[in-house]
C-alpha cells in the first residue's frame, strides 16, 4: 500500500494511544471511586493534571545530574515507541515489523531502566527503595512476560504481533488452556507492572509501602508530568496487549477500507474502556500486600505462564 | 604470503613486544611503547581476520617442523578461528590503547609489561592451532602468561591465593582437553584435527570426549560449578588485563569447546545438545545471582561474565541440538545467536572492565560501598559506562539485545526438535535466560546506580577526576561499536555467515538485502526487528517530547534540596547502597541458591556502642563441592606425607613395585 | 470429532489441573478447602461433558458423585472440623512456596512427557486426559509430602484421587462399579482420617505432623 495512506494510520496509532491515555486512567479512577461511595474526580482530570504539571516550575535536587533530567524523557518515549507497535484497531501497521513481541518486552525494560537508575539519583532513601523493590518485582515479572510470550508464539508459530493477531482474530486457533493460563499471567503481570493494587497503590504515599511512588518522589514540574503520562501510556499498553493478544475481534487485519478502520477503532475504544472498568472492579476486592509476598504473586504467573508452555504440547494439532 | 603465515607473523609481534618490555621495563616510555606496538600488531590482526571473514577466503595451513618429532606444528586459519581471532584482537587493540595511558598507574610495570605481550600471543595461537599438541601447548602459555598477570600484584596475599586457584583449576582444564585429544586420536594415533575429523570415534568415546571438553574448555570459559577462579582471578589482575580474561580469554575457552565440538567431534546425538543447553541455562541463572550480591564492582563484572558465558552456551547447545536433529537452518540461528553474543559480550566487558578501571584509578576504590556521584567528578566516563551497562543489560536499541533476541528466537524454534524432553526442556531453559536477562538489568543497575548516581560515599570518591585520554578513547571506542552494531546488525549477521556454513551446514538468509536494514532471521511473518528504527523513533520521541514541553509548557529550573519526604539526611550512609539494593533479591532468591547468612547485632536502649549487621554470602560452589574436595585432598596429602621420609631402599622398592604394576596392566590390557 | 467439544474436554481438564496447582499455591486451610471444592466441581464438570460427548450415560452418575461428596458434603465437613480446631489460620508448610512450585512444574512436564510418546496412538481426548490425570495424582502428592498439616494431607490425599478419576472417564469403557467403589474408599478414607485428626488433636493438642514424630518408639538422633 501506498506510504501516503500507511504513514498516516501509524501517525493516527501513536497520537491516538498518547490522546487516550489520560482518559482510561480517569476512568478507573472514576469507576473505583464510585465503588468506594464516592463521586471522584472527572473524567478529564488526568489531562488536567499533567496541564497543571507541564506549567509548573521543575524542582531538581541540587545533586541532581543529567540522567535525572534525561530520564523522564526516556521513559517516555521507550513506552511511547512500545504502545506504537502493538497493534490496536489494525494490525500490519506501518512500523509494525519493526519490533515484535519480544523487542517491546524489551522496550518496557529500558523504561524500567531508565526509571529505576532516576530513582537513585538523587541519593535519598525513598529513591533507593523504590528502585530497589522495583527491580525485584521486575527480575519475576519480565520473565513472567516472555514465558507469555513464548506460549503465545508457540501457539502462533511468529513472535510478530500483527501476525498473532490476524491469526487469533480468524477463531481458527479456539479455545486453549495454554492461552487462559497465559491471559491469567498477562493479567498479574500487568498488574504489578503498573503498579496497581495489590503490588502497589498507585494512590499511595505512605512511605514504606511505595515502589512507583519512591522512585518518582524527587521530581516535580514538567518531568513528574512526562513520567505520569508514560505510566498512563503503559497502562493503556498492558490493555491493548490484552486486547490484542486475546479479544483480537474486530480489529482491521485485510484490507484497509475506511469501514474497517473505523470499526477496529471503536472496538478498541470499546475492549479499553470494559478492561478500565473491570481493573477498579477487581483492585476493590483485594488488599494491598506485604513487600515480601509479592514474589508469591509475581511467581505465580510465572508458574501459570510455564504451564502454559508446556500444556501447548497436548494441544489440537501438535 | 598465505593468511597463516601473516598470522603467525602477528603472534611473532606480540612475542616481540613482550621482550621489549622485559629489556626496558623500567624506563618510563617502556609502557606507551610496548602498549603502542601491541596495539598496531593487534590491529594488523583484525584486519587480517577481517579479511579472512568478509572475503571469505579459503582456509589456509601451514606445518611448521617444530614440536614433537614427526608431528611437526600444525597450523590453520579458518572462517572459526578468523572470527575469533577478530574478538581476540579487537579486544586487545582496545586494552592495549587504554592502557598507553591506564599503565603508567603500575606500581611495578615489570611484572606487567614483559607478560602481556606473550600473553596476547597465546591466545592468538590457540585459535591457529591445528593440531592437539600445538593447541594444548599454547593453551597451557595462555594459562601460565595470564596466570602472571594475575598475580602481577603479588603484595596481596588474596592476589597470590586467587593465582594459586586459577592455576589449579587451569591444570584440571588443561588435563581434560588432554584426554579428549587422547580419546579421539585413540583410533588413529595421530594428533592433527584433520585426521581427527576423518577417522571418526564409536559414539561412547564421542560422548565422553564431549563431556571432557565441555569440562576442559568451560573451565576456561567459566560455566557453573567450574566458574570459582574467575571471579577470584579476573579482579585481580591490572583493569585493561581484567578486560582480557573476562571479556576475550573466555571466548577463546568458547573457542576450544566449538573447535572440539563443532568441528573436530562432528557427529552427536541430540542430547549433548540438551546437556550443554541446561549447563548454559543454569550458568546464567546463577552467574547472575552471584553477581548482583556482589559489592565489589569488578568481581561483579566477573560474575556478569559467568552469566553471558551460559547465554553463550545456550546457543551453542541449541546448535548442537538442532544441527543433531538434521534442521541446519535453526542451528544456523542458534549458532550466529551464540557468535554474536560472544562478539557482543567482548566488546561490552571490555568496556565496563575499562570503566571499572577507570573508576579505580579515579579513587582507588572496587568497594561500591564506598563509590558513588561519579557521574559528576567522572562525567564522560559515565556515560559510556552506562552505555556498556545497557548493553549487557540486553536492553533495546544497543547490541545486548540483538544476539539474545536471536537466542530467544532460536528456543522458540524447538518445537521443531524431533525428541520429546528436548522439546520441553529447550522452553524451560528459555524460562532461565529470560530471568538472567531481567537480573542483570538489576545488576547493572545497581552497578551504575550505586557507582556513578547517589550522593558519594566516601572522601576519595567526592575527589575524583576524570580519566586521561587514551583511556576514554577506547572506551568511548566500545561504546560505539555496542550501538553500532545494536542498530545495524544485519551486517554482522552477514559477516558470520562462513562460520555458520562451515559448522552448522547453513547460514541465516542474507539480511544486507533487508529493506529498511531490520534483520529477519527466518521468515518476515516469523519475526523481524529493526535496531536502526527502535533507535531512530527512542531519540525522535525523546526529543521531540523534550521540545514540546519546553516550548509549550514551562522551562524554567529551580535547584533546591533533596525533598526525601521532608526529611532528608545529610549523611550519604543514609542511601540506599549496594547491599542495600540487592537485599529484596537476596530475599527472594538468596536463601534458596545461597544460604545467605545475616546476622543483626542491635544495642539495647541505653547501650552507647554501634549496632552490627553482617552479611555472609558464599558461592555454593565452594561450599558443596570444593570444600569437600579440598578436605578430602588434604586429608590424603597428609597421609602421604609419611612417604617423604622414607629411606632409599625403599623408594626403589616403591619405583620398582610402580613399574611391576604398570607392566601387568599393560599385560592385561593386551 | 467436532474441535470445539475436544477445546471444551480440553479446557476442563486443564482447569482440573490448574486448580491442582492453586492447591499448591495456597497457604492458608481454609483456602486450600475452597480450592479442593472448586476442583472436585470442575472435576464434574468435565466428567459430565466427557459423558455428553462420549454418551456414556454412566459417567453422568460419577459426574454427580463427584459434585455431591467432593464438592460440597467433604469440604463442608472439613470447613467445620478446621473451624472446631480453630486452626483455620495456620499456614503450615514443609518446604518454601517457591521450590514447591517449580517442583509441581516439574512434575506437570514430566507427566506430559511421560504419556505422550506412550499413548500417541491413542485418540487425542484419552491422550491428554492421561497426562492431565497424571499431572493431578502426582501434584495430589506433591502436596501430601509438602504440607506439616493432617486436614491438608488428607485434601492432598482426595485431590489425587481426583486425578484417577480424571484418567477413569478419559479412558472408554471404564464401569460404573470402579468408580463408585473408588468414591465411597475415598469417602471411607476421609472418615478415617477425620477421626484420625481429632484423636490427634485431643491427644497431642496439634494436628501437625512433624510434633508427632516426637512420639515415634525410635527417637531420630537430631530431634
Amino acid at each position: 500500500m501506498a506510504l501516503t495512506i500507511d504513514l498516516p494510520l501509524q501517525l493516527l496509532q501513536i497520537t491516538f494511544l498518547l490522546a487516550i491515555a489520560p482518559l482510561i486512567v480517569g476512568i478507573t479512577r472514576k469507576v473505583r471511586a464510585r465503588l468506594l461511595c464516592r463521586r471522584g474526580p472527572p473524567l478529564v482530570q488526568p489531562y488536567l493534571d499533567i496541564w497543571k504539571l507541564m506549567h509548573k516550575d521543575a524542582v531538581v535536587a541540587d545533586n541532581a545530574s543529567w540522567v535525572y533530567r534525561r530520564a523522564p524523557y526516556m521513559i517516555f518515549a521507550a513506552t511511547w515507541v512500545a504502545a506504537g507497535l502493538i497493534p490496536t484497531y489494525a494490525t500490519g501497521l506501518l512500523f509494525s515489523w519493526s519490533a515484535d513481541l519480544i523487542a517491546v518486552i524489551a522496550l518496557l525494560g529500558t523504561a524500567r531502566f531508565a526509571l529505576a537508575l532516576a530513582g537513585m539519583d538523587v541519593g535519598t532513601a525513598f529513591g533507593g527503595i523504590g528502585s530497589s523493590r522495583e527491580m525485584m518485582i521486575a527480575s519475576l515479572a519480565e520473565p513472567a512476560m516472555l514465558l507469555i510470550s513464548f506460549a503465545v508464539a508457540l501457539i502462533a508459530g511468529t513472535t510478530q504481533l500483527s501476525a498473532i493477531a490476524s491469526l487469533f482474530s480468524t477463531g481458527d486457533v479456539g479455545v486453549r488452556v495454554s492461552l487462559g493460563l497465559a491471559l491469567l499471567a498477562l493479567i498479574v503481570v500487568g498488574i504489578a507492572e503498573n503498579a496497581r493494587i495489590p503490588v502497589d497503590n498507585p494512590a499511595t504515599h505512605l512511605e514504606l509501602t511505595m515502589v512507583h511512588e519512591a522512585m518518582i518522589l524527587e521530581y516535580s514540574g514538567r518531568h513528574l508530568a512526562v513520567i505520569e503520562a508514560a505510566a498512563q501510556l503503559k497502562l493503556v499498553l498492558y490493555f491493548s496487549l490484552i486486547a490484542c493478544l486475546f479479544a483480537p475481534f474486530g480489529m482491521a487485519t485485510g484490507e484497509k477500507t475506511a469501514l474497517a478502520l473505523v470499526v477496529g477503532l471503536v472496538t478498541f475504544v470499546l475492549k479499553l474502556v470494559v478492561l478500565a472498568v473491570l481493573l477498579p472492579i477487581a483492585e476493590t476486592t483485594v488488599a494491598k500486600m506485604r513487600v515480601f509476598r509479592y514474589p508469591a504473586f509475581v511467581g505465580s504467573a510465572f508458574a501459570a505462564a510455564a504451564l502454559a508452555v508446556f500444556l501447548r504440547f497436548v494441544s489440537r494439532g501438535f | 604470503m598465505p593468511e597463516v603465515t601473516i598470522g603467525l607473523w602477528c603472534i611473532a609481534g606480540f612475542l616481540g613486544t613482550g621482550v621489549l618490555g622485559a629489556v626496558l621495563g623500567r624506563h618510563a616510555v617502556a609502557t606507551p611503547l610496548v602498549y603502542g606496538t601491541a596495539m598496531c600488531v593487534a590491529l594488523a590482526a583484525v584486519l587480517l581476520a577481517l579479511e579472512v571473514l568478509l572475503g571469505a577466503a579459503p582456509a589456509t595451513s601451514l606445518v611448521l617442523p617444530i614440536g614433537l618429532p614427526g608431528l611437526g606444528a600444525h597450523f590453520r586459519l579458518d572462517a572459526l578461528a578468523a572470527f575469533f581471532m577478530l574478538v581476540v584482537n579487537f579486544g586487545a587493540a582496545a586494552a592495549s590503547l587504554y592502557a598507553i595511558g591506564y599503565g603508567r598507574h603500575e606500581k611495578a610495570p615489570l611484572r606487567v609489561l614483559p607478560f602481556y605481550g606473550p600473553f596476547l600471543a597465546a591466545m592468538n595461537l590457540v585459535l591457529l592451532a591445528a593440531d592437539a599438541f600445538t593447541f594444548l601447548l599454547s593453551w597451557e602459555l595462555m594459562s601460565l602468561a595470564s596466570w602472571t598477570l594475575v598475580v602481577s600484584n603479588h603484595r596481596q596475599s588474596a592476589n597470590i591465593r586467587a593465582g594459586f586457584i586459577y592455576l589449579l583449576m587451569a591444570s584440571f582444564g588443561t588435563l581434560c582437553l588432554l584426554l579428549t585429544f587422547g580419546l579421539l586420536s585413540n583410533a588413529t594415533g595421530d594428533f592433527t584435527f584433520e585426521r581427527m575429523r576423518a577417522a571418526g570415534s564409536s559414539e561412547t568415546v564421542v560422548a565422553m570426549a564431549t563431556l571432557l571438553a565441555l569440562v576442559g574448555a568451560g573451565s576456561k570459559a567459566g560455566l557453573v560449578p567450574l566458574h570459582v577462579w574467575l571471579p577470584l582471578a579476573h579482579p585481580a589482575a591490572p583493569s585493561h588485563v581484567s578486560a582480557l580474561l573476562s571479556g576475550v580469554m573466555t571466548k577463546v575457552g568458547v573457542y576450544g569447546f566449538m573447535r572440539i565440538v563443532f568441528d573436530v567431534i562432528g557427529d552427536l546425538s541430540p542430547w549433548a545438545g540438551l546437556v550443554v543447553v541446561v549447563a548454559g541455562g543454569a550458568t546464567a541463572v546463577l552467574g547472575v545471582l552471584y553477581a548482583v550480591m556482589q559489592r565489589d564492582l569488578k568481581r561483579l563484572l566477573a560474575y556478569s561474565t559467568v552469566e553471558n558465558i551460559g547465554i553463550i552456551f545456550i546457543g551453542l547447545g541449541l546448535a548442537l541440538a538442532f544441527r543433531a536433529d538434521g534442521q541446519a537452518p535453526a542451528a544456523a540461528l542458534a549458532l550466529t545467536a551464540a557468535l554474536f553474543h560472544v562478539l557482543n559480550h567482548s566488546v561490552f566487558k571490555s568496556l565496563l572492565f575499562f570503566g571499572a578501571g577507570a573508576v579505580q584509578s579515579a579513587t582507588g576504590e572496587r568497594d561500591m560501598e564506598k563509590l558513588g556521584g561519579l557521574v559528576h567528578r567522572m562525567p564522560q566516563t559515565a556515560v559510556v559506562f552506562l552505555i556498556g551497562c545497557m548493553s549487557i543489560a540486553a536492553l533495546p536499541p544497543l547490541n545486548g539485545f540483538v544476539s539474545e533476541w536471536m537466542t530467544f528466537q532460536a528456543i522458540l524454534l524447538s518445537p521443531q526438535l524431533t525428541p520429546w524432553g528436548l522439546k520441553f526442556a529447550v522452553p524451560a531453559v528459555g524460562a532461565m535466560l529470560a530471568l538472567a536477562a531481567a537480573l542483570a538489568g538489576a545488576c547493572f543497575v545497581k552497578a551504575f546506580g550505586v557507582v556513578f548516581l547517589s550522593r558519594p560515599r566516601s572522601p576519595a570518591a567526592a575527589n575524583a577526576t576524570e580519566v586521561d585520554g587514551f583511556a576514554l578513547t577506547a572506551m568511548l571506542m566500545l561504546a560505539w561499536v555496542c550501538v553500532v552494531a545494536g542498530t545495524l546488525p544485519g551486517f554482522v549477521i552477514d559477516a558470520l555467515h562462513p562460520v555458520t556454513r562451515a559448522l552448522a551446514g547453513s547460514a541465516l538468509p542474507t539480511q544486507a538485502g533487508v529493506p529498511w536494514l531490520s534483520i529477519v532471521p527466518i521468515a518476515e511473518s516469523r519475526s523481524s526487528y529493526n535496531g536502526l528504527i527502535v533507535f531512530f523513533f527512542l531519540i525522535a520521541s525523546g526529543s521531540m517530547t523534550a521540545l514540546v514541553v519546553h516550548r509549550l509548557a514551562s522551562r524554567r529550573t529551580r535547584k533546591s534540596p533533596a525533598w526525601d519526604c521532608g526529611y532528608p539526611l545529610d549523611s550519604p550512609i543514609t542511601q540506599y547502597s549496594s547491599a542495600s539494593f540487592a537485599m529484596p533479591i537476596r530475599r527472594v532468591f538468596g536463601t534458596v541458591v545461597f544460604g545467605v547468612h545475616e546476622t543483626v547485632d542491635m544495642p539495647r536502649p541505653g547501650e552507647m556502642r554501634a549496632g552490627h549487621y553482617r552479611l555472609r554470602v558464599r558461592d555454593p560452589a565452594w561450599r558443596y563441592l570444593y570444600g569437600p574436595l579440598a578436605r578430602l585432598v588434604l586429608r590424603s596429602a597428609h597421609k602421604l606425607n609419611r612417604l617423604q621420609f622414607l629411606t632409599i631402599r625403599r623408594y626403589l622398592a616403591l619405583v620398582f613395585a610402580a613399574l611391576i604394576v604398570l607392566m601387568l596392566v599393560v599385560a592385561a590390557w593386551r | 470429532m467436532n474441535p470445539l467439544w475436544f477445546d471444551i474436554a480440553h479446557l476442563l481438564a486443564g482447569g482440573v489441573l490448574v486448580l491442582s496447582l492453586m492447591l499448591l499455591y495456597q497457604d492458608r486451610i481454609t483456602a486450600v478447602i475452597n480450592v479442593f471444592a472448586l476442583q472436585a466441581v470442575v472435576l464434574s464438570l468435565s466428567v459430565g461433558w466427557q459423558a455428553l460427548v462420549q454418551s456414556a450415560p454412566h459417567l453422568v452418575a460419577t459426574a454427580l458423585i463427584a459434585l455431591v461428596a467432593k464438592g460440597v458434603i467433604i469440604p463442608t465437613a472439613l470447613h467445620r472440623i478446621v473451624r472446631k480446631l480453630d486452626i483455620h489460620r495456620e499456614v503450615e508448610r514443609v518446604v518454601s512456596g517457591g521450590p514447591t512450585m517449580l517442583a509441581g512444574l516439574g512434575l506437570v512436564a514430566l507427566s506430559i512427557l511421560l504419556v505422550q510418546p506412550v499413548v500417541e496412538t491413542a485418540d487425542p481426548v484419552a491422550r491428554e486426559d492421561f497426562a492431565f490425570a497424571l499431572a493431578v495424582v502426582l501434584l495430589g502428592l506433591l502436596v501430601m509430602i509438602t504440607r506439616r498439616n493432617a486436614v491438608t494431607q488428607v485434601i492432598g490425599f482426595m485431590s489425587l484421587e481426583n486425578g484417577l478419576i480424571l484418567a477413569a472417564t478419559g479412558a472408554k469403557g471404564m464401569p460404573l462399579v470402579v468408580e463408585v467403589s473408588v468414591a465411597f474408599s475415598v469417602l471411607i478414607a476421609f472418615i478415617v482420617f477425620g477421626v484420625f485428626v481429632f484423636r490427634i488433636r485431643e491427644r497431642f493438642d496439634t494436628v501437625d505432623v512433624n510434633v508427632l514424630e516426637r512420639y515415634r518408639g525410635e527417637r531420630r538422633e537430631h530431634l
